[in-house]
């Protein structure tokens, strides 16, 4: 009756490990296949990544989402950090306002706070284009850093800095040389989601993206919607392997779902 | 310079940076979208607008916006069961059952594709979903000679792929919760003749609630929203008040009606998350 019990369960997780990939595997092997109309048997070929090494306009895209990426990940962890350093650091009035602040860049629907920020970019003079969609991601990544950082540093308390300065350290000091090696692997964890935020991100970049400059999944969206290309499912296929790379390196950094 | 107004200006400086990107990027579009959703047209190219509540009664007096709405929250409600009934279990067995490792790495594997593109994966689901793909197929291999059975561009099909695409949160927000009662709890209970049935239902059913809500609140939210998945796996059948929307700002370029209907979304999501508030809010406690 027990080991019944237990082999149900595991085979209860096995279905669902199983609906959750088997859409993705069916992807990375249609990738491989040499039939464009997806027929089977599979006969392994690279023509679609060859196909997509001579694709200029999927190539400039990549090259878009990789450096906006990294832009935001720059800007995001920077004001990130700090302001997380400000709500583990100290306790100010209006704390409680700024922390439900956060709340709307990511329970908002994205469609609704994309749909926003064409309106406000396009009155105002901002426009569209890859600095409006930097100006959107960075405000989407915030919150995510805000609470791994803050979640990081409240694990070790102020104490150890609290002893630095009551030994003399000017606060600068203190920073550098107390706080920033006690905090890195909370940044580090903070940078790369900021960086698996933005390269995923498509609602946002999809109505700030200006004719001619698109971003990798923007221009998938439009491929998709025009038919279906092989070359989509190379592409793809990257970009899955390269943000699950992300959130395993994320993984080794920051401990999801507490204790282990 | 004394103590308190250098803590006073260390705190603004800290903060000032990224709320005032948020302000520009969040806040900002939100009440230009609201000023928009009151207007005759988009107030472009010298073109004169006047401040209207049309957009608003297009949406009470004509049913077909009336109908998307009812649609799109019908589509939320199925996905969230959906999520419920898949994800709750793998929580409970996840948190209970498995031991050690075994529950690092399937955590791991449970919460990876969540963070990779939802985009690329609703497109993978195509080829499964249509027809001759993977479960036309398997239907065929059972049934030989069954009419070719094809998912793709049917509701069924936005409702798998939003599953798909959510679950993750469910299990998460779960185990969260489930991971944290004590197992001497469900001990005491079982010594003192409970059955497994009425340990699951007195101690842990009630203590996993916040968990089950957070999971709730977290998909309902995007899946009402959601425009993506029901164009690509919905076709037709996929109108829902995010694709209109959608269509509002790229095709028709009627900004002003589509400001209006994604204000009645924010006002069903602000909503919700009024009223969820109270359960939300330990899950994104900063310090």
């Amino acid at each position: 009756m027990r080991r019944g019990w237990a082999w149900a369960i595991n085979g209860y997780l096995a279905a669902v490990l199983g609906f959750l990939y088997l859409p993705i595997a069916v992807m990375m092997v249609m990738a491989f296949n040499q039939s464009s109309l997806y027929e089977l048997p599979v006969r392994f070929d690279t023509v679609w990544f060859e196909a997509l090494a001579r694709n200029d306009r999927l190539l400039r895209a990549s090259l878009n989402s990789v450096l906006l990426a990294l832009a935001n990940t720059v800007v995001a962890t920077v004001l990130g950090t700090m302001a997380a350093l400000a709500f583990a650091r100290y306790r100010f009035r209006g704390r409680a306002l700024l922390q439900l602040l956060l709340f709307p860049p990511i329970t908002i629907p994205w469609l609704i706070i994309g749909t926003s920020m064409l309106v406000l970019f396009f009155w105002i003079g901002i426009g569209r284009g890859l600095h409006a969609m930097l100006l959107g991601h960075v405000a989407l990544s915030l919150p995510y850093v805000i609470v791994v950082v803050a979640a990081r540093l409240k694990s070790f308390g102020p104490a150890l800095e609290e002893a630095a300065a009551t030994l003399g350290a000017s606060p600068w000091q203190t920073f550098w040389r107390v706080s920033a090696p006690v905090m890195a692997p909370g940044v580090v964890a903070a940078a790369l989601f900021a960086f698996a935020v933005s390269f995923d991100q498509f609602v946002i970049s999809y109505f700030l993206a200006a004719p001619g400059v698109s971003t990798l999944p923007v221009e998938i969206y439009s491929a998709i919607r025009k038919g279906f290309t092989p070359e989509i499912n190379a592409v793809s296929t990257i970009i899955i392997l390269v943000s699950m790379g992300i959130m395993l390196l994320v993984a080794r950094f920051y401990r999801f779902g507490g204790e282990r | 310079m004394n103590l308190a107004r250098r803590r006073r200006l260390a705190v603004f400086g800290l903060t000032a940076p990224a709320y005032l990107w948020l302000v520009l990027t969040i806040f900002l579009p939100l009440s230009a979208m609201l000023f928009f959703s009151f207007l005759t047209q988009a107030p472009f190219g010298g073109r004169q607008a006047e401040l209207t509540l049309g957009q608003y009664g297009a949406f009470l007096d004509k049913a077909f916006y009336r109908t998307l709405a009812w649609r799109s929250l019908e589509l939320g409600v199925y996905v969230t069961l959906g999520c419920v009934a898949i994800g709750y279990p793998a929580a409970l067995a996840l948190a209970k059952h498995v031991k050690g490792r075994w529950r690092e790495a399937l955590f791991l594997l449970i919460v990876l594709p969540f963070w990779s593109n939802a985009l690329v994966r609703t497109f993978s689901w195509t080829m499964v979903l249509r027809g001759d793909g993977l479960v036309d197929r398997a239907v065929q291999a059972v049934f030989p000679g069954a009419p070719s059975f094809a998912l793709l561009f049917t509701y069924p099909a936005i409702v798998i792929g939003l599953v798909h695409a959510f679950v993750p949160y469910m299990i998460l927000t779960c185990y969260i919760s489930l991971q944290a009662i004590d197992d001497s709890l469900i001990e005491a209970a079982r010594s003192l003749g409970a059955s497994a049935w009425a340990v699951f239902r007195r101690i842990i059913l009630p203590l996993s609630i916040p968990g089950l809500c957070a999971g709730v609140v977290l998909i309902f939210v995007p899946a009402i929203g959601s425009f993506m998945e029901p164009r690509i796996l919905g076709g037709p059948a996929g109108i829902m008040l995010g694709t209109v929307i959608e269509d509002q700002f790229t095709m028709v370029f009627n900004w002003p009606l589509g400001a209006a209907l994604s204000f009645i979304l924010l006002a069903i999501v602000l909503a919700i998350l009024a009223l969820a508030y109270p359960l939300l809010r330990r899950s994104l406690q900063v310090a």
